[in-house]
């Protein structure tokens, strides 16, 4: 704490809005919830509904991807670009997801365990 | 400032969160906590890829007939809604309403110890028919995984319990705003490594 803290009082008006604002913004998470929930029934239906798995698991790799996207962006708040430090933290993220990429490539690839 | 000095709906910022130094600060170092983090598992999830199946000559078990898609299907749930759960406590704390972050942090917490109680029982279920830690790579491989995602549930529990207990008769404050931020961020990142278990895990596993 100290001198960098800066709180000030909000007029009636202000406050209004801003409440009125967060309220909307929460209407929005719950829709970005139903997605997810949405995106989690179709992944399971099409692996109950028996189709050829060349085909069905690039399909729920790609629903797990925008799950992803979506908990990070709306539910971690990283769409939030007064985050402090937002383009360090998604430098990171997304560094993390390559190097973790790079790991599934190499073990399913050039590692021999597989082959027993 | 002190930073125990009482708020009012007005007087409290809009990001409470970071409206300290240390409140932004815990925050990035939390992301990259979660950036390292995402490396570990990350490696499991590909030693996992690599051996599964794979055991002795003879090996029982497989992925396509071990797994049980209504339990995945049901912990996903409660762990997708616990992960709305606490985005509602981070709306309160937005308006300044603690009781509000109290009560939808609980859920959360009741919702995760659902989750636990479910993963539990899979693994007492599957060292029961013979699926041991020690049995087979496989099954070495998929406790790991699995069970180091569970142990991130256990520390969130701890984390958020101890929290809520802790800052029961402090009320909201510029102290504690960005605590209660850094658990929800955390709970959101277990759910994300939740989605890919059930994905390349369960459902790529039932799949053969």
């Amino acid at each position: 704490m100290g001198h960098e803290t800066h709180v000030e009082v909000r007029t009636q008006a202000q406050y209004e809005y801003d409440k009125a604002h967060s309220r909307a913004h929460m209407r929005k998470q719950v829709v970005n919830f139903a997605i997810m929930i949405f995106l989690t029934f179709i992944a399971f239906a099409a692996v109950l509904a028996d189709f050829s798995p060349t085909f069905i698991i690039p399909i729920i790799l790609l629903l797990a991807g925008i799950q992803v996207v979506l908990q990070l962006y709306a539910f971690m708040h990283l769409e939030d670009r007064s985050t402090h430090m937002v383009g360090v933290i998604e430098f990171f993220i997304w560094s993390a997801a390559f190097i973790a990429f790079t790991f599934f490539v190499a073990f399913t690839t050039i590692i021999w365990w597989g082959n027993y | 400032m002190d930073i125990n000095q009482k708020f009012t709906p007005q007087t409290w910022p809009k990001h409470p969160e970071q409206a300290t130094l240390e409140g932004k600060n815990k925050l990035v170092g939390l992301w990259i906590f979660l950036a390292s983090d995402t490396v570990l598992f990350a490696s499991v999830f590909a030693t996992y890829i690599a051996l599964k199946d794979s055991g002795p000559a003879g090996m029982e078990f497989a992925a396509r007939d071990l797994y049980e898609l209504p339990l995945a299907f049901i912990m996903t749930m409660l762990l997708l809604t616990s992960s709305l759960t606490s985005v509602y406590a981070m709306y309160h704390m937005k308006n300044y309403n603690y009781s509000g972050v109290r009560t939808w942090m609980g859920i959360t917490v009741l919702l995760g110890l659902g989750f636990l109680c479910l993963e539990i029982y899979e693994f007492y279920h599957y060292v029961h028919i013979g699926f041991g830690y020690t049995q087979s790579a496989f099954s070495s491989a998929f406790f790991t995984l699995v069970g180091m995602h569970g142990l991130h549930v256990v520390i969130g529990l701890v984390w958020i319990t101890g929290l809520i207990i802790r800052n029961s008769s402090r009320g909201l404050n510029l102290y504690n705003a960005p605590k209660f931020f850094a658990a929800s961020l955390y709970w959101h990142f277990i759910d994300v490594v939740w989605v890919f278990i059930f994905t390349v895990v369960y459902l790529m596993g039932v799949l053969g």
